[in-house]
């Protein structure tokens, strides 16, 4: 039993699947999430894959500093990512509103929202401190992993199911 | 063919103790070939396996109800499907079949594609939808060439049993139904020019789009399983007879690598091609080889 959690374990920590969530940012940080992915960086090499459905992901990464219309987006979409899970908050927008606070259009930060696991600080971060958030996350994620889903960090949007 | 070679076949080789890591080499080596044509070092050698474990530990949401239920069958189905068209390839030598096992084969080969398509109507998401019904199309375009190649090599020579034909020294007839079963695997593997089921920037996963967790996981297998079946098929019409069974194994092996090298550089060197673009391809331009080879191998056996 035990080979098989350290082997389950590992295999978390060296298959992390992405989602990426735009919340209003200003296209920066999209960008340099996408360089990450080039041959220069080549996120593949950790197993990192960018998908499409949030169901398929094991990391939702969120840019931009969380507009009031992305409020139930964001919810839903973290919802519907399956445990293990964890957030990366890529920017300074996401963390602290950077230079839109204030705005009346914004309800970021984003921790107000769903738990963040860890910030990439940066206007925007490069590529390859967006890799190491990546690669801290799926560490924390195998972790989780270890443990049944806590209703406290699971906000009540957890099925957004039809 | 006894139960008992049955069961090997289907079991240990070709079958799944061989098939399933093979999956799972060849989707490394589709990952890994990208990766390289963009000049990237890609995937490490086990990372679709540790994809498959990491699946498998994961939650899956809960689902009710009939839709609920097929949604966890169709997965498993198309698995069994691809698993069980590895284990009747003729890979080693006098290891039994039987008359008919090539349209056996066949309707398992096609069944992962069938499951592709009812899963996408079951998840009723649009993209799931969307995904489907492309499948769909494709499926009706490529399957008229892919089968008429297919009768035309059995046709050429007299017989529907899958170890005969191994066994035969191929005629140019063969080398021709053999070029159009090759146009034919892109579309049937979902790789481009021919992924438009699975068009992540248009559709995100297409049929795939609400499954996770150990379902996507049998999926991901189904997909490698698939590659093992379609490039095994080529691989055992290709290869001279070997008396030898150890010989035997290794070229199926090699020429099955081979394969899936060239057909992942191809899918790497091209870009995704429309739906009616691709629809046009196959109707106008490789039915009418296939029409040809049919009608060369069914003149050729009235003659003899
Ligand atoms: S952190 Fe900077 S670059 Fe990133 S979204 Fe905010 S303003 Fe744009």
């Amino acid at each position: 039993m035990k080979i098989w959690q350290r082997l389950i374990c590992t295999c978390r920590r060296r298959s992390p699947w992405l989602f990426h969530m735009n919340s209003g940012s200003c296209n920066g940080c999209d960008i340099e999430l996408v360089a990450a992915l080039s041959p220069r960086f080549d996120a593949e090499q950790l197993g990192v894959r960018l998908e499409g459905s949030p169901r398929h992901a094991d990391i939702m990464c969120v840019t931009g500093p969380v507009t009031r219309n992305a409020v139930s987006a964001i919810k839903t979409v973290y919802g519907q990512v399956c445990h293990p899970k964890a957030v990366v908050a890529i920017g300074s927008c996401p963390a602290t509103t950077n230079v839109f606070i204030d705005s009346r259009t914004l309800a970021g930060p984003l921790e107000k929202h769903i738990p963040v696991d860890v910030f990439v600080p940066g206007c925007p971060p490069r590529p390859d401190a967006i890799l190491q958030g990546v690669a801290k996350a799926a560490e924390i994620l195998a972790e989780r992993g270890m443990k049944p889903p806590d209703s406290a960090t699971t906000p009540a949007v957890e099925e957004a199911q039809r | 063919m006894n139960l008992l070679t049955a069961l090997a076949r289907l079991l240990v080789f070709p079958g799944l103790l061989f098939a399933v890591p093979a999956a799972w080499f060849f989707l490394w080596v589709e990952r890994k070939a990208v990766a390289l044509m963009q000049e990237r070092i890609g995937p490490p050698f086990m990372q679709p396996f540790f994809d498959f474990v990491k699946l498998l530990a994961k939650r899956t949401p809960p689902r009710q109800g009939i839709g609920g239920m097929l949604m966890r069958a169709w997965p498993l189905i198309a698995v069994s499907g691809a698993a069980g068209a590895v284990g009747l390839l003729p890979v080693l030598p006098s290891s039994g079949g039987f008359e008919g096992d090539l349209i056996l084969l066949l309707a398992l080969l096609e069944l992962p594609s069938m499951c592709i398509i009812a899963a996408g109507f079951s998840s009723r998401s649009i993209f799931g939808e969307i995904g489907s019904a492309r499948e769909a199309a494709l499926s009706v375009s490529y399957n008229i060439v892919f089968l008429l190649a297919i009768l035309s090599v059995a046709a050429s020579q007299h017989t529907f049993r899958l170890e005969t034909l191994a066994a035969l020294p191929a005629s140019p007839l063969r080398w021709l139904g053999i070029a159009a079963i090759l146009v034919c695997l892109p579309a049937k593997l979902h790789i481009n020019p021919f992924s438009l089921p699975n068009a992540e920037q248009e559709i995100y996963a297409g049929p795939m789009t609400e499954y996770a967790g150990p379902e996507l996981a049998m999926w991901e297998l189904a997909h490698g399983l698939e590659w093992v079946a379609g490039a095994g098929l080529v691989a055992t019409l290709v290869a001279p007879h070997m008396a030898i069974g150890g010989l035997a194994a290794m070229l199926f092996i090699a020429l099955s690598f081979v394969l899936v090298l060239l057909l992942s550089t191809l899918a790497a060197a091209t870009a995704r091609l429309a739906i009616d673009t691709t629809v046009r391809f196959y109707w106008r331009c490789t039915l009418i080889f296939a029409l040809l080879a049919i009608s060369s191998a069914l003149f050729m056996r009235f003659r003899s």
